[in-house]
């Protein structure tokens, strides 16, 4: 036995060295995708997630060997790679990145080598109605966060009232637009026809609202590498490489041609294009007033996922002491239920796996899971606190005529609520960052508008610091208004 | 108005247990009744059951016409007419920690008895007034003394009106000049007709104030009398143990452990 697990080890030693030994002889190109974001760009094999297909993983290996390298694969969450990149995680970033002028600013990018549309997706009975943005006034549409897509969507949200609302994937948008819960979806006209194919039960409008491309991203200081990438990605383009590519992808089509010809031949336009980089300060005060609206829902919401956790909490803990053994059974399932399992899950399940049922908006979703969730708390903290309540009092109560009812209302329930007043004060705390969770859900809060923030100036230090300041604004007093009424009551 | 205590044949089982065996007791208008007995006795099992706090396997208990039978305790609601003749003031004097004095007195009236807020007020500043502590109406029952708290109890559970009084071991914090005080106050009440009953290991008090005496003992009422006679020429073991401590080995191998200066749950 010993000796078999010895000759394991120095197989995969050896096996170890063979592999640094092949890589010192073809150096790698680390390049970063997101694999759920799925075919034609970056799909990952469903018996082997390490092995990816898609253009991009194609574009990615012309570049590496173009280079001479071996190229290898690094996952990353797609809305996180340009800051991945830049922190060294890998040499380029492929997976639909959006040409964005914000990006310029701050990273290497390629040239472009794909022209995509902006295209707006609307259910079929309202093919005639909403043609264009201008026809979505007021109307809520939905899109992927941090893209040139959501930018849009704001700026017309300003002028006409039109709603964003921001997904973190792009495969819910579609099916919250079949379901009704969103008006349209402006999105890639790549990724449009692929949810089409997949789902259908919508029309693409014909007429692009917008024009992108998709480029590599590179670190800012890695000029070089990226003009070698450019180099390839143009040869690439002259000899039909990528329209091969293109083609076996389906993507291709005839705007596509005139594009490659177009920058294939343009040299060197990309350095006069690129705008200066916007000074920190500046960029950080046209944040605050959309970081402030983001704290406001990030209370709002906390606010009233407590008062139905503390509702809520109180009639279980109620029927936990005083219900028939077959309540207090179906109730302890309940809490254990709701504490045993991620209320990521939970909110997954009342948003998308309950809409065929019920089709909750998004922020009464967000109340209910985070309520319901942390009812399961307070309602523990509430059970230990009445049965806290010394036994005599409640005798006294009984000799003076009092019902059960009354208490509980008047003698049992407002000292238990004293009792539990600090670890109330905690978990609401808790819950005012756990409220960051609901993103998943479509709720722009507190921490995902950092994130948006954070994505478009490439750094998280200033947006870091002016989130968590807003945090701490919004805990500290709350913290210390529970201070102050324990000493009220204690002191009395 | 006016109405008596009566108890007949009263037997409580605790865990396959007999606690009391059949404890005939009356308590009538004017009467102020010293329940007396070791610890373990029974006494407050007999004032728990008056109370219908505790339900009871065999016996009657009637308060003017309102009558408890045998089985566990009836629901809150059926017992109206029981919770305003009867009050009850507890050993631990048990007052409503989060409620002022005054509230403590009004809580029941306003929302048990469906008073005014200013008649159930009115009544419970006479009340307290009364018992010598209007002055600490407004203090929470962590600022009072165990004096002032248990004038406060007294006050609770007078203020529903009622025409018999239940009280466990009232003295037990007190000291000699409150004691006396509370004695006073006894009387008043007992003069005014109510009755009442009270469990109490204090001799002294009970000789002082009581006009009658029941001694427990193993679950009955083992010797009854003035007490003046029962205290001065007792003529059951029972009696001279609680006089004198146990000279005489433990009456009964039922209760083996005896602590003469314990007290009861």
């Amino acid at each position: 036995m010993p000796t078999a697990a010895v000759m394991r080890a120095l197989a995969l030693l050896l096996m170890m060295t063979a592999s640094t030994i092949a890589q010192t002889s073809r150096p790698l190109l680390r390049w970063g995708g997101d694999a759920e974001g799925g075919a034609p760009f970056v799909e990952a094999d469903a018996a082997d997630p390490s092995v990816v297909r898609g253009f991009d993983v194609e574009i990615a290996a012309m570049i590496a060997r173009g280079l001479g390298r071996e190229p290898r694969f690094v996952q990353v969450t797609w809305a996180s790679i340009a800051q991945s990149v830049e922190r060294g995680d890998f040499e380029i970033g492929l997976s639909g990145i959006e040409d964005r002028a914000e990006l310029r600013a701050q990273h290497a990018l390629t040239i472009p080598y794909f022209e995509f549309r902006e295209v707006l997706a609307v259910r079929a009975s309202d093919r005639d109605r909403f043609r264009t943005l201008a026809d979505l006034a007021g109307r809520r549409v939905a899109t992927l966060g941090s893209t040139k897509a959501y930018d849009i969507l704001e700026r017309e949200g300003a002028r006409t009232g039109l709603v964003p609302i921001s997904y973190d994937d792009d495969v819910h948008p579609y099916s919250d637009l079949v379901g009704g819960r969103v008006d349209a979806v402006l999105l890639d006209h790549v990724i449009a026809e692929r949810s089409l194919k997949r789902m259908g039960g919508f029309v693409i409008q014909p007429e692009p609202v917008a024009v992108g491309h998709y480029v590599g991203v590179l670190a800012r200081a890695d000029s070089a590498l990226r003009d070698s990438a450019d180099a390839i990605l143009r040869a690439r383009m002259r000899d039909g490489s990528l329209e091969k590519t293109f083609r076996a992808w389906g993507v291709w089509d005839s705007t596509q041609a005139a594009f490659l010809r177009r920058s294939a031949s343009s040299v060197a336009t990309r350095d006069s294009a690129r705008p200066a980089p916007t000074p920190a300060a500046s960029s950080a005060l046209t944040y605050v007033p959309a970081l402030l609206r983001a704290a406001g829902i990030t209370l709002a919401l906390s606010c009233l996922a407590m008062a139905l956790a503390v509702g809520l909490g109180i009639a279980v803990a109620a029927g936990r002491v005083y219900g028939p053994p077959i309540v207090q059974g179906a109730l302890a399932i309940y809490v254990e239920v709701m504490r045993g399992t991620p209320v990521l899950l939970q909110l997954f399940v009342l948003y998308y796996g309950l809409s065929s049922v019920v089709r909750l908006p998004a922020f009464i979703a967000a109340v209910l899971g985070l309520g319901l969730n942390y009812a399961a708390y307070e309602s523990e903290i509430y059970r230990s606190a009445l049965e806290a309540i010394p036994r005599s009092q409640l005798e006294a109560a009984r000799t003076l005529g009092l019902s059960e009812f009354q208490i509980l209302r008047l003698i049992r329930g407002p000292q238990a609520l004293r009792l539990a007043l600090a670890p109330m004060t905690n978990d609401f705390v808790a819950l005012l960052k756990d409220s960051s969770l609901v993103s998943v859900i479509t709720v722009v809060e507190l921490t995902k508008q950092t994130a948006i923030y954070a994505t478009n100036v490439g750094s998280w230090v200033v947006p870091g610091i002016i989130c968590a300041i807003m945090y701490m604004a919004m805990s500290l007093p709350l913290s210390r208004a529970a201070r102050r009424m324990e000493r009220r009551w204690s002191a009395a | 108005m006016s109405a008596s205590l009566v108890i007949r044949g009263l037997e409580v089982m605790r865990a396959e247990r007999a606690v009391l065996r059949g404890v005939d007791l009356t308590v009538g208008p004017g009467e102020i009744c010293a329940l007396m007995g070791l610890s373990g006795s029974g006494k407050s099992t007999i004032l728990r059951s008056v109370a219908a706090l505790l339900g009871f396997s065999a016996g009657t208990i009637t308060v003017g016409d309102f009558a408890l039978r045998p089985g566990p305790v009836p629901r809150e609601s059926a017992l109206k007419g029981l919770r305003s003749t009867v009050g009850m003031v507890f050993q631990a004097h048990s007052l409503f920690e989060h409620l002022t004095a005054l509230e403590n007195v009004t809580l029941a009236p306003v929302h048990a008895f469906g008073w005014t807020a200013e008649r159930a007020r009115g009544v419970a500043m006479e009340l307290l007034a009364e018992l010598g502590v209007a002055a600490r109406s407004g203090a929470y029952p962590r600022e009072l003394s165990g004096g002032e708290a248990q004038r406060v109890a007294i006050a609770r559970a007078l203020a529903p009106g009622p025409l018999m009084l239940l009280m466990d071991e009232p003295t037990s914090a007190l000291d000699p000049a409150r004691r006396g005080a509370l004695g006073e106050t006894l009387r008043e009440l007992a003069g005014h007709g109510r009755g009442l009953l009270i469990a109490t290991h204090d001799v002294e008090f009970v000789e002082a104030y009581a006009t009658r005496v029941a001694v427990l003992s193993e679950g009955v009422v083992v010797e009854e009398g003035l007490p003046s006679a029962v205290l001065n020429q007792p003529s059951h073991d029972a009696t001279r143990a609680l006089l004198h401590g146990p000279k005489a080995p433990p009456p009964a191998p039922a209760t083996p452990a005896i602590r003469i200066h314990g007290k009861e749950h």
